[in-house]
């Protein structure tokens, strides 16, 4: 089938947007990608260290001495860290709805999903966003291990799973301080075979995750030491994953890390899950296997290549022929419902924080997706089932009802908003049903609500 | 001099204000609003007048309606001998004794033949007439009028609730203020949301589960009950605003739009638009007297029932007014008659004259704006006629 800017827009990014057309050919989805570099907003571990540092001496100040700093001045940073991660939220909104077509900002959902890290606390808030921006962005065009090395070794993907406690057995810190029984963490090890790479199922044991581990041991983050790696922290002597020999001759270094990533990378059972992985995430929970054999072939054959997946994805009849068998997930939803509305990335970064909250992370919080909340290393549910829950659909009615009014200054007429929400991809149905409402809000409400504008 | 078509293209559709029109900046209000109070309610969905206020006196009636529209041997309320009005609004009956409440039987606006519910409030609220594209006007006329009013201060108009006010839209400052809380989703839109999902077996059997968990509503404060508690708040609020600065306010009540289950889906929207009217009532207390409540539709509903139990889309409709301003306990304006020959396009209730007239004359009673400033910048193109003397 030929290629359809409309279906590429809705099943590759976050659907039509009243302003933009989309990209108009395969190539320029292609080329749109790199509009999702780091922009001047990007958020970097250099201020994240500098804002918590700040927090983390006005605390210590007060435990010596409590007229030292007060808890408002401790209040206030916090509050101050707080506001730059709803302004980094705000931010990822903004671009998904002002990107054209939108394929870049999939991706970098799509990525930062797959090496999947999570917020909580302000700091830890701010440190996934800078691991959106200095991780994920900068490696959506390049091979899949020059990403993944980005991905493991970055300070809130190091955090999130535990790498920052990890010490070699024998390393020099665990030989020095006896008493503390310092050891290995394998978290980190584990996910990176399980979820990153070869995938749960795949030809790996304990071992190699064993392995692995006190390969892993020197990469680690310490918010009052530069650099990612701490040769005292490393195990000495060489280490064996998947039959693979690393380090041992020469002191740990991060170069050991990023052999074996390169390796873990060029598994063939990376490369099927990988393809399997994006298969389902753009095209169908159940996916055709053709497809997953295109890319399982295109992976292998391009070395990881991510450009030339993306452009297998488009390359077959399966995107088009398997439309709307996807569930948009709360985020995409939202970011789908502003570009109909005609919201563009200006106006968006334009509404007031007490908007954005309101409008939109609250929202996201009560239709299951919390932001940068996961339930676990293995991010968001992909199956439909999990999305158009009875709860999950009232609530994108509840915000279909209210939203559109503070949103826009004046609601578009409902027929000419489903014609800038789907184009000509409206079933029969509703466009039967949106001219028959009784008011404009309630004809928004029909389309924001519908089976069409909710799958993808 | 300046024809109507040239005014409002210079007004409407390039959005220069009337009141900063050379021409105009002499006919203007008489007077700052003073102490009357004005309430325009717009009943979304096309409300059936021939069942709120059923011409039981009529014989065909019965011929054209089987089921629905029975008249006082079904409970509805005799007003005159010829009208009775639905049983639902029995709660208003001692405003209609008290001399607080009239009804149009037959008006409507200038929109004929397409009966789309988006198209028929946009001329509503835009008080327009045919000779202008509806999509390209952006204000409203209670706008305005507002633009015509001296001493005009930004609280001086409210557009109350989550629904666009079209009618309130425009150069002139106005507030608008929607309580969080406010959900209604209406039968028509669960029938249509139904439809929407009904061949995808995913959202027809989730979705059917959400509609019942949004009608009841989601996070909504629970201290105050029953299925009309969202326009009791928007009501409460008009009332409370009007007693302050406020002398213009408008909300809309959906939930009219009854093609089938006629009984239950107007029952239900009636209840709504009683309370909403008592609410009102109440929370103006001494102010109630020189208030006046408009309550108008887009257009009204088909003469004959239809094979479910409803009537779908017409022309004529009614108009109800309330207040004690109003000059009430009467039909106002004449009756068109259910003959054949009396029908629009022979299906649909003649209507007697435009409903802006009657707002028009609203308009000159409560604050004393010239004719001309009503004919040509509040309702460009209208023809009052004379003066239907609605309020007392």
């Amino acid at each position: 089938m030929d290629f359809n800017p409309d279906i590429a827009a809705i099943r590759l990014g976050y659907g039509l947007s009243a302003r933009v057309p989309p990209p108009q050919t395969a190539d320029a989805f292609l080329r749109s990608v790199a509009l999702s570099v780091p922009d001047d907003h990007a958020v970097g571990m250099d201020h994240v260290r500098a804002a918590q540092t700040m927090l983390s001496d006005l605390n210590s100040l007060r435990k010596k001495d409590p007229e030292a700093a007060s808890v408002k001045e401790i209040r206030q940073q916090q509050r101050q860290m707080r506001i730059q991660s709803a302004e980094a939220i705000r931010h990822r909104f903004a671009r998904a709805a002002g990107d054209p077509g939108g394929f870049g900002e999939r991706l970098v959902q799509f990525w930062a999903d797959h090496f999947t890290v999570s917020g909580g606390s302000p700091y830890q808030d701010l440190m996934a966003a800078a691991f959106v921006d200095e991780a994920i962005r900068p490696h959506l065009q390049g091979s899949f291990a020059q990403l993944m090395f980005a991905a493991e070794t970055h300070p809130r993907m190091v955090t999130y799973l535990d790498q920052d406690r990890s010490f070699g057995p024998h390393s020099w810190i665990a030989r020095r301080r006896k008493g503390r029984d310092l050891g290995l963490n394998e978290n980190l090890a584990r996910e990176m075979i399980e979820l990153h790479s070869l995938g749960a199922g795949a030809p790996y044991t304990q071992k190699d995750v064993r392995q692995l581990a006190k390969l892993l041991t020197g990469l680690s983050f310490h918010l009052r030491r530069d650099g990612n790696f701490r040769p005292v922290m490393a195990e000495p002597g060489a280490e064996t994953v998947l039959g693979q020999r690393y380090g041992g001759d020469r002191p740990a270094s991060l170069d050991d890390i990023r052999e074996v990533i390169v390796d873990l990378a060029a598994h063939p059972s990376t490369s099927r899950h990988l393809a399997r992985k994006l298969a389902v995430h753009f095209v169908a929970d159940d996916p055709p296997q053709s497809l997953v054999d295109r890319l399982d072939a295109t992976y292998r054959e391009t070395g990881g290549d991510l450009p030339s997946l993306y452009a297998a994805l488009m390359d077959g009849p399966e995107l088009w022929s398997h439309f709307r068998q996807k569930v948009r997930q709360p985020f995409d939803f939202l970011v789908a419902a502003l570009r109909a509305l005609g919201l563009d990335q200006q106006r968006v970064l334009d509404l007031p924080m007490r908007q954005v909250n309101a409008r939109l992370i609250r929202p996201l919080t009560n239709m299951g997706q919390e932001w940068a909340m996961p339930r676990g290393p293995d991010g968001w549910p992909e199956a439909a089932e999990s999305w158009a829950t009875p709860q999950g659909i009232a609530l994108r009615i509840d915000w279909a009802m209210r939203q559109p009014r503070v949103l826009v200054p004046k609601l578009p007429d409902p027929r000419d908003f489903l014609q800038a929400a789907l184009g000509e991809t409206a079933s029969e149905a509703l466009k039967w049903a949106v001219p028959r409402a009784e008011s404009a809000r309630e004809g928004l409400m029909i389309v924001l609500a519908s089976a069409d504008f909710n799958r993808r | 001099m300046l024809s109507r078509r040239l005014f409002l293209k210079s007004t409407g559709l390039i959005g220069c204000s009337a009141a900063a029109h050379p021409i105009l900046s002499s006919i203007a209000f008489a007077s700052a609003p003073g102490e009357n109070r004005l309430v325009v309610i717009i009943l979304r969905g096309a409300m059936d007048g021939l069942d709120v206020f059923q011409p039981y006196g009529d014989p065909r009636l019965r011929k054209l309606r089987k089921t629905l529209s029975a008249g006082p041997k079904n409970g509805a309320l005799d007003l005159d001998g010829f009208f009775a009005m639905h049983p639902r609004l029995e709660p208003l009956m001692p405003l209609w004794q008290a001399g607080e409440l009239a009804f149009v039987p037959a008006v409507s606006t200038p929109y004929r033949d397409k009966r789309s519910h988006f198209d028929g409030q946009d001329m509503l609220e835009a008080g327009t007439g045919t000779d202008i594209d509806l999509r390209n006007q952006r204000d409203g006329w209670l706008n305005r009028l507002l633009q015509q009013m001296p001493g005009l201060r930004s609280e001086t108009a409210y557009s109350v609730g989550l629904s666009d006010m079209r009618i309130l839209d425009g150069p002139a400052p106005a507030k608008s203020w929607a309580p969080e809380a406010e959900f209604d989703l209406g039968p028509q839109a669960q029938r249509l949301l139904e439809r929407v999902y009904h061949d995808d077996p995913l959202f027809r059997a989730a979705g059917g589960q959400a509609m019942e968990i949004a009608a009841e509503g989601i996070g909504r404060t629970v201290a105050d009950a029953g299925p009309s508690r969202d326009v009791r708040a928007l009501a409460k609020f008009a009332a409370d605003r009007l007693n302050d600065q406020t002398r213009i306010a408008t909300f809309s009540i959906s939930g009219w739009d009854s093609h089938a289950r006629q009984p239950q889906v107007l029952g239900r929207a009636l209840d709504r638009l009683a309370d909403a009217v008592l609410t009102l009532k109440q929370g103006l207390g001494a102010n109630w007297s020189q208030t006046t409540v408009l309550a108008m539709t887009e257009f009204g509903r088909t003469v004959a029932e239809n094979g479910s139990g409803g009537t779908d889309h017409g022309t004529g409709g009614a108009m109800l007014m309330a207040g004690g301003a109003v000059r009430g306990g009467r039909v106002v304006g004449r009756w068109p008659g259910l003959a054949e020959g009396d029908l629009y396009a022979g299906r649909d209730l003649m209507p007697m004259r435009d409903i802006r007239a009657y707002a028009a004359w609203a308009l000159r009673d409560l604050y004393g704006l010239s004719r001309d400033a009503l004919e040509q910048a509040v309702f460009p193109g209208l023809d009052m006629q004379d003066n239907p003397r609605i309020l007392a």
